[in-house]
C-alpha cells in the first residue's frame, strides 16, 4: 500500500519515523518510453547523511531515475520506499511534500521576483488580513541563508543574480521544504571553481544535518571530492554501487562504458604549417581587449580561463556574431572584415558554439535539416532549389563517418543524446570544409565514449591541416589536446603555454592572474 | 550483447514505429472528411437534403475559401519563422481600394482619377501587388531592424493600412471597374489563383533554400544566425511575401465584388491565422506546411457553410468557430508532446 503525502507529513510531524536502514530505496524500477527501455529492473539505495553520486554515459538512465524520484515520471513497475514506507509519487509537488526535492540542470526560478518570494512561493507567510507578510518572509529567508552559510540579499531580484547564486537560491528553497532527499543534476556545470568550492561546503553541511544527497555528475574529480558512494548505470541498467574511496578513475570509466578506454585524448603530433588565422589587438568594448594570437594549419590552440574570462566572447567576435569594436583579423596573411557569421563562413571558418540547445541545434527539425543548414549557403543549391539527393547522400556519409547514433536522418534532433547532437553539429560544419574550426566546450555534458570520439576527430582534422581553436573548461582536455594554450582572465590574455611546458598549475596561475 | 548493440537497437525500434506514422496532413484531412460527413448526416435528418451533393454549395465554399487561403499561404510562412502577421486583413482593404482606383472604366460617372480610366488590367495588378509588397517590406524591416515583436509591428500596420484604405477616397467606395479587372473575380478564377499560389509556395517551402532557412529560423533563430543565415534579410523576404499575397487577395476581393470598399478584409487576418493553425502550423515556429493550411482553410469554409446549411443562428456560428480554433491548437499541442518522447 502506498502512503499519501498527507499521511507522510503526519508521520513526519509526529516524529515517529520508522527505523529504516536506508533513507530512500528504489526497488526493481522499470520505465519504458516509446521504442526505448530507459530503465530495466533498476534498484538504488541512499543512506542517511551521505552524498551518493550517479554516474553513467548520457542515455544510461540516471536522469530518468531522478525524474521518477522527483515525481515527474511514474514508473511502469517497481517500488520506491522513503524511510521504509512505500510511496507513489504522481507529481513534482507530491515529491516535494514527501521530502524529496530536485535541483534541475535548468534552474526553475522566476526572474522578476525576489529571492524570498521565489523560495516561499505557494507558502508565503500571511499577516492578519491574509496579505503576504513580506517582513516575516525576508526574516525567514535570512534565517535559512544563515543556516546554509549563503550570503545573499533576500530582497534581490533573481534576474540580477549570477547562475551560481541562483543555484544557491534553488538549494535554499529545497532545504526550506525540510527535505530529506536532495537531488542535484550536474550542479557544477555552469559554475567557476570558487563557486564549486562554496557549493561543496554547503553540500557537506547538509550532509552533516542528515540529509541524503543524490548527485548526478559527469565529472570524475567531483566524485572523489564530494561523494561518499556512487552507483553506475549503463544502457538503462544498474551496474553497481561502491564507496568512492575504494576505486580508481579507470575502474569507474570501465564500469560506465563496459569497455576500456585506452587513451582519453588521442592527440597526434602532426607537422604544423603556416599561419592561417592571425588576430591582432582585437577588442570588444567592455568585454575583452587587445587579444592577439596566431593559429597555424594543423595546430590546435587551446583557450583556457575561468567562466566569464571572455573566452567565448573572443570566439563569437572572430566568427562575426558580435563584431569587434577595434582590432584586425587576417586570414592567410590577408586582412579580412568579418561583420557576420555569413562572412566568417565565406572565409572558411566554422564555429561549434558552447550551448548546443540555445545556439546550435534546430531541436524540432530532423538530423538532415540540422546538418545541411550551413552548407546550403553556397553549395548543393541550384537556382534556389536544394539538390535533395546530393545533400542527403553527403549528410548520410557524414553521419556514418561521425558514427551518429540515429535510426535515420529523419529523426528529430531533440530525440538524440547530447553526444549525438554534438556530432550532428560537427557534421554540419565539416560539410562546409572549414579551414579554421572554432570549438567552444566541444564535449560539455557528453558521455565518455562520445568524448573520446570527438577528441579523435578533432585531432584527425588538425592532421588534415585545419587550424583549430578549442575553448574548454576541462583541464585534462585542454592539456591533452592543445599544441599551445592561450589563457585568459577578465577579458585579457594572460599568457601562452606550449604543450611541453603546460601543466594544470601553470594554467591555473595564468587564469587567476 | 555488447552495450553498443543495445544502444543501436533501441532507436531502431522507434524508427519502425515512426515509419508507420502518417504525415500530419492525413489527420487534418480526416477531420475535414469527418466534418463533411457529420453535416451530410445532419442534413438528411434535419433539412432533408444532401450537404455534399450540391454543386452550387461546394462552389461557394471553395470560392469563399480562396481569398482567405491566398492570405493564409503567406501567413503560414510568417508563423513558421515564429512570427505573426495581423496586418493582412487591412492590407486587403488598402490594396483593394488603391488597385480598384486604377481599374475604373471611363463610363463610370465619378472615377478617382478621371484621366486614368480604362487602363489595361496589368496596371492595377502591378500597383496592387506593389502596395501589398511594400506593406510587407515595412513589416519585415521593422521587425528585423528594430527587433520589436512581430505582433506589435503588424498590429501597427493593421491599424495604419486600414486608415489608408479609408483616407484614400474619404470613405466612399470605388466602383465601375473594367470588365478586364473584374474577370479575375469571376467563375472559378479565384480558386485557380489560390491553388497556383499554394502550389508555388508549397514547392518553395519544401524544396528551396528559402524554405529550409524559413524553418531553420523558426526552429532556433540563434542557431540559424550562427549557421550563416542572414536572419534579418530573410525575415524581410518572408513578410514581404505575406504582404504581396495579401495584396493579391485584395485584388481578387475587389474583382469578385466588382467594387472596392475600405472595410474589405476585416478579420481576414484572423481567419488566415486560424486556417494555418488548424492546418497544423505551430505558433512557436519551425513547424507547418502549405498543404495543411489549404486543408485548414477548407475546414473553416465547410464549417461556416454547414452552419448556414443547417440554419444555425449566425451568433452561434461565431461562438462555435472560436471553440473549434482553440480545439485545433489544443490537439496540436498534444500531438507535439507525443512526437517528442523523452528518451533520457
Amino acid at each position: 500500500m502506498a502512503v499519501s503525502p498527507t499521511t507522510m507529513a503526519a508521520v513526519r510531524a509526529s516524529g515517529a519515523v520508522p527505523k529504516a536502514e536506508y533513507l530512500l530505496n528504489v526497488e526493481n524500477i522499470r520505465k519504458e518510453f516509446p521504442g526505448v527501455l530507459a530503465l530495466d529492473d533498476v534498484s538504488f539505495r541512499l543512506k542517511r547523511g551521505t552524498v551518493h553520486a550517479l554516474m553513467g554515459e548520457n542515455g544510461a538512465g540516471k536522469s530518468t531515475l531522478m525524474k521518477i524520484l522527483a515525481g515527474i515520471y511514474v514508473p511502469d513497475q517497481g517500488e520506491v520506499f522513503l524511510k521504509g514506507l512505500p510511496i507513489r509519487l504522481k507529481s513534482p509537488l507530491d515529491a516535494l511534500e514527501n521530502g524529496i526535492a530536485m535541483i534541475h540542470q535548468e534552474l526553475n526560478l522566476m526572474p522578476f521576483m525576489t529571492v524570498a518570494e521565489n523560495i516561499w512561493i505557494r507558502r508565503e507567510p500571511q499577516n492578519m488580513f491574509g496579505f503576504v507578510d513580506h517582513g516575516k518572509m525576508f526574516e525567514m529567508t535570512a534565517d535559512l541563508f544563515k543556516r546554509l552559510n549563503i550570503a545573499l540579499d533576500p530582497e534581490a531580484q533573481v534576474r540580477d543574480l549570477s547562475v551560481a547564486n541562483r543555484q544557491m537560491v534553488e538549494i535554499a528553497k529545497a532545504v526550506s521544504y525540510e527535505s530529506d532527499v536532495l537531488i542535484m543534476d550536474e550542479p557544477t556545470s555552469a559554475l567557476t571553481e570558487r563557486e564549486v568550492e562554496h557549493l561543496f561546503e554547503i553540500i557537506r553541511s547538509l550532509r552533516t544535518q542528515g540529509i541524503g544527497i543524490v548527485y548526478i555528475t559527469h565529472k570524475m574529480n567531483e566524485l572523489f571530492e564530494i561523494a561518499d558512494e556512487f552507483s553506475v548505470f549503463r544502457d538503462g541498467r544498474y551496474i553497481g554501487t561502491h564507496a568512492s574511496t575504494d576505486v580508481t578513475r579507470d575502474d569507474i570509466i570501465k564500469m560506465m562504458v563496459g569497455r576500456e578506454i585506452t587513451q582519453m585524448f588521442p592527440k597526434e603530433i602532426v607537422p604544423i604549417g603556416d599561419v592561417v588565422l592571425s588576430v591582432k589587438d582585437l577588442s570588444l568594448k567592455n568585454v575583452f581587449s587587445s587579444v592577439s594570437f596566431d593559429v597555424r594549419a594543423g595546430e590546435i590552440l587551446g583557450i583556457a580561463g575561468l567562466v566569464g574570462s571572455g573566452r567565448s566572447n573572443v570566439a563569437e567576435t572572430i566568427f562575426g556574431v558580435t563584431p569587434a569594436t577595434t582590432g584586425s583579423i587576417a586570414i592567410n596573411g590577408k586582412p579580412v572584415a568579418i561583420g557576420s557569421p555569413n562572412q566568417a563562413i565565406q572565409h572558411g571558418m566554422a564555429f561549434i558554439t558552447e550551448d548546443r540547445k540555445e545556439t546550435g541545434c534546430l531541436l524540432i527539425l530532423d538530423v538532415l535539416e540540422n546538418m545541411q543548414i550551413a552548407v546550403l549557403q553556397d553549395r548543393f543549391v541550384k537556382f534556389g532549389f536544394v539538390a535533395e539527393k546530393e545533400i542527403s547522400a553527403a549528410c548520410k556519409v557524414m553521419s556514418d563517418k561521425l558514427r551518429v547514433k540515429t535510426p535515420n536522418l529523419q529523426e528529430r534532433v531533440e530525440n538524440l543524446s547530447g553526444g549525438n547532437q554534438q556530432k550532428v553539429l560537427i557534421g554540419r560544419w565539416l560539410l562546409t570544409n572549414p579551414k579554421i574550426l572554432i570549438l567552444d566546450e566541444p564535449t560539455r555534458g557528453i558521455d565518455v565514449g562520445a568524448k573520446a570520439e570527438i577528441h579523435r576527430l578533432v585531432s584527425e582534422l588538425a592532421k588534415q591541416g585545419v587550424a583549430v581553436i578549442m575553448i574548454s573548461s576541462e583541464m585534462p582536455e585542454v592539456l591533452g589536446m592543445s599544441d599551445r594554450i592561450m589563457v585568459m582572465h577578465e577579458g585579457r590574455v594572460t599568457g601562452f603555454l606550449d604543450r611541453a611546458e603546460a601543466t594544470q598549475v601553470k594554467v591555473m596561475e595564468l587564469a587567476s592572474k | 550483447m555488447t552495450s553498443e548493440q543495445a544502444i543501436a537497437k533501441a532507436p531502431a525500434q522507434s524508427s519502425s514505429k515512426q515509419g508507420r506514422r502518417w504525415p500530419p496532413e492525413v489527420s487534418i484531412l480526416l477531420v475535414l472528411i469527418g466534418i463533411a460527413l457529420i453535416y451530410e448526416v445532419l442534413g438528411w435528418i434535419f433539412v432533408g437534403q444532401s450537404f455534399l451533393m450540391n454543386q452550387q454549395r461546394l462552389t461557394i465554399i471553395i470560392l469563399q475559401v480562396s481569398v482567405i487561403g491566398i492570405i493564409a499561404v503567406g501567413v503560414t510562412q510568417v508563423i513558421i519563422t515564429g512570427g505573426i502577421d495581423l496586418s493582412s486583413g487591412s492590407v486587403v482593404g488598402m490594396t483593394a481600394m488603391i488597385a480598384a482606383s486604377f481599374a475604373q472604366a471611363s463610363t463610370w460617372a465619378r472615377p478617382v482619377y478621371p484621366s486614368l480610366t480604362d487602363l489595361p488590367f496589368i496596371i492595377p495588378l502591378i500597383i496592387g501587388l506593389g502596395i501589398g509588397l511594400l506593406a510587407g517590406i515595412v513589416n519585415g524591416a521593422l521587425i528585423a531592424q528594430t527587433k520589436i515583436p512581430p505582433f506589435i509591428a503588424t498590429l501597427g500596420m493593421m491599424v495604419s493600412a486600414r486608415g489608408v484604405a479609408k483616407w484614400y477616397t474619404k470613405g466612399s467606395p470605388v466602383s465601375g471597374l473594367t470588365d478586364q479587372f473584374n474577370f479575375i473575380g469571376t467563375g472559378i478564377w479565384p480558386v485557380v489563383v489560390f491553388l497556383v499560389v499554394a502550389f508555388i509556395f508549397h514547392i518553395a517551402l519544401r524544396y528551396t533554400r528559402y524554405g529550409k532557412f524559413t524553418y531553420a529560423i523558426g526552429a532556433n533563430v540563434q542557431a540559424a544566425r550562427v549557421s550563416g543565415i542572414n536572419v534579418e534579410r530573410h525575415l524581410v523576404k518572408v513578410y514581404a511575401i505575406a504582404g504581396l499575397l495579401a495584396g493579391l487577395a485584395g485584388i481578387v476581393t475587389a474583382a469578385r465584388a466588382q467594387t472596392a470598399q475600405s472595410g474589405m478584409g476585416v478579420t481576414y487576418e484572423l481567419d488566415a491565422i486560424a486556417a494555418a493553425v488548424i492546418g497544423g502550423t505551430s505558433l512557436t515556429g519551425g513547424v507547418g506546411r502549405i498543404t495543411g493550411t489549404v486543408i485548414g482553410a477548407i475546414i473553416l469554409g465547410v464549417m461556416i457553410s454547414g452552419f448556414t446549411f443547417l440554419r444555425v443562428d449566425a451568433y452561434y456560428q461565431e461562438i462555435i468557430k472560436g471553440v473549434i480554433i482553440v480545439a485545433a491548437v489544443v490537439v496540436d499541442v498534444y500531438r507535439q508532446k507525443k512526437e517528442k518522447f523523452e528518451a533520457e
